[in-house]
């Protein structure tokens, strides 16, 4: 690897007046970048770690350069609950927090972003970065209930995001494209995808978070051709079934769990543009990608290779330093390509937000009145069938749970109400995670050697159950 | 045990004082829409016009409010964006919600 590695490389972006970005009041150019990084790093409290919670993907990017030249590490947790900021404040005693929302309440000291002065005269070198410089800090939630820390060095992500550009096709467009991402720059797919792959693919980001369908439309329509829209399963499917009016795109992202073949090819019909999805995890970063409509194997970015041993399959190579261990059933099919066939056991992933189970059921069996109680993850086919249980209505073929499936739980605690518990597992984590339905029963259905057998509570789930006992 | 003041049902806010103590028609048949298409356990008339939607409450995440924000566009002909108004403040409660479908509906 090379001595030093620039934050934006020379060969991609040559000009300080290339375009970094485009807000809402136009675009950024290297040169307005490089100063607006210059001057936030000049004011960033003494700390040595940040929390980044800039919802504009712009300012996150500022926010994370500025770290980056001030030699601090940037954190960024799966979640912003009450008790992941105080872990936070364990982890990283001397933690701050960069935020652009006026009404932030994260309990730590906050660095309001600041009101960037416009500068077209000084010239400022862009930073050479050491590729071993520990750049960020990904947390995933650990099973004992404490977040575990994933750190990422310059070098490495800098190598995954250009195998990445490289696959998309992105490092050879004689255009310059803009990315739109509707992933927080905060999740490690969008801060690979959008902010980092901007910088080092040569493109433009767009600084919008966009949330709603017509919000996408917008960010879409403000931003430049040629466009990459980097999304999700979720935001995509509500975008299709809105049916706006929409602008071109040149290529759709997609990560966080595997689109329905159906989905995938409705977006290339209605685009006529390639449908590329990643996969990847917080720890490996993404590892291979795959064009679901033209063949349902997974292709590994150059350099990295599977290794089967016994249950686990291991993720090694290029960026990858020490071989890490994949949370999916994988089959290898041969050096490059593999069949993803859905998530270990243990691990729940919703929207993007991954948790272990064993933790959760922790958690759940600590709330004062809890005498016993387990989390429920329903197959895709059941989940359908419970959420369709309750009512027979014509909202019901909108599509729901046809891209998110929910959790459920049941729990034996006499005199807890459900929102009581409800509330105090909201303390704990991830909205996403509460259950739904929440079952109270008298007695969970324990075998003889105590275990909970997966058909006696799939079978607790059922819709005649559910309707009489959550009456 | 009687923590009522988590259960959201009965839960007093100084800023909705006037809230009518039922639900208008027009608040059930937004009530009836979040619930089927969310499939939620609880009945229309058992959410409170003035309780929180979001969060605590009846614990809404942002999965489920882009379910709702599609159900709504769809039967009152117009779209929700993130600046049209406090998006926070629409989705406050089901009251303010209704508000908004009101003055916003083209159908």
């Amino acid at each position: 690897m090379p001595p030093i590695l620039p934050l934006l490389p020379l060969v991609v972006h040559p000009s300080p007046d290339n375009i970094i970005a485009w807000c809402d009041d136009g675009s950024v150019t290297r040169q307005q970048f490089l100063a607006d990084v210059n001057q936030l790093a000049a004011s960033l409290l003494p700390g040595g770690h940040l929390l980044n919670a800039c919802g504009d993907r712009y300012r996150f990017s500022v926010g994370l350069a500025a770290a980056i030249v001030a030699g601090k590490v940037s954190l960024l947790p799966p979640a912003h609950t009450t008790e992941m900021v105080r872990q936070l404040k364990t982890f990283a005693p001397d933690v701050f927090c960069l935020t652009d929302n006026d009404d932030c309440t994260l309990d730590m000291p906050q660095l309001r972003y600041p009101i960037m002065s416009a500068n077209e005269n000084t010239t400022f070198a862009v930073p050479q970065i050491d590729p071993n410089q520990l750049i960020a800090i990904v947390f995933t939630s650990g099973s004992t209930g404490e977040p575990s820390p994933h750190h990422k060095t310059w070098g490495a992500l800098v190598s995954s995001v250009q195998a990445e550009a490289s696959r998309l096709g992105l490092l050879d467009n004689a255009l310059p494209c803009t990315l739109i991402g509707t992933v927080p720059s905060q999740h490690m797919y969008g801060f690979e995808s959008t902010v980092l792959m901007a910088w080092q693919s040569g493109h433009a980001l767009s600084h919008a978070q966009p949330f709603y369908p017509a919000d996408i439309c917008r960010a879409l329509t403000n931003a430049q051709a040629p466009r990459i829209l980097v999304s999700s399963p979720v935001h995509l499917r509500a975008l299709m079934d809105a049916e706006l009016a929409m602008p071109e795109i040149a290529c759709v992202v997609s990560a966080t769990a595997p689109l329905s073949l159906t989905l995938a090819q409705s977006i290339e019909a209605r685009w006529q543009a390639p449908l590329i999805e990643i996969y990847g995890s917080t720890e490996t970063g993404l590892i291979a990608t795959r064009r679901a409509t033209q063949n349902l194997q997974w292709e590994l970015l150059p350099g990295i290779k599977l290794v089967v041993d016994g249950d686990n399959t291991y993720a090694c190579g290029s960026h990858i330093v020490t071989q890490i261990v994949m949370n999916d059933i994988i089959e290898p099919l041969t050096a490059e390509f593999f069949l993803l066939h859905g998530r270990l056991s243990d691990l729940v992933n919703i929207a993007g937000k991954r948790h272990s189970l064993a933790s959760l059921n922790y958690l759940l069996n600590t709330i004062p009145g809890v005498v016993d109680g387990v989390f429920y993850m329903p197959d895709e086919n059941d989940a359908r069938v419970i959420s369709h249980a309750s009512h027979a209505s014509h909202a019901s073929h909108t599509l729901r749970t046809s891209e998110v499936t929910r959790l459920a739980a049941c729990v034996v605690a006499p005199g807890v109400t459900s929102a009581q518990l409800l509330a105090a597992l909201r303390e704990h984590i991830d909205v996403v995670f509460l259950p739904r339905p929440l079952l109270f029963v008298d007695v969970l259905p324990r075998n003889d050697t105590g275990k909970l057998p997966r058909a006696a509570l799939q079978a607790l789930f059922q819709p005649a159950q559910i309707s009489r006992k959550s009456a | 045990m009687t923590q009522i003041n988590l259960i959201p049902a009965i839960a007093s806010n100084p800023a909705t004082a006037v809230t009518p103590a039922t639900a208008t028609a027009m608040q059930l048949e937004v009530a009836l829409l979040i619930v089927e298409c969310l499939n939620l356990e609880v009945t229309a008339d058992q959410i409170a016009p003035d309780a929180p939607l979001y969060g605590e409450g009846l614990g809404l995440d942002s999965i489920d409010i882009l379910e709702v924000a599609l159900v709504v566009s769809k039967r009152y002909g117009f779209q929700l964006k993130t600046d049209s108004a406090d998006n926070k403040h629409i989705f406050s409660s089901l009251q303010s919600l209704t508000d908004f479908i009101v003055a916003q509906r083209t159908r």
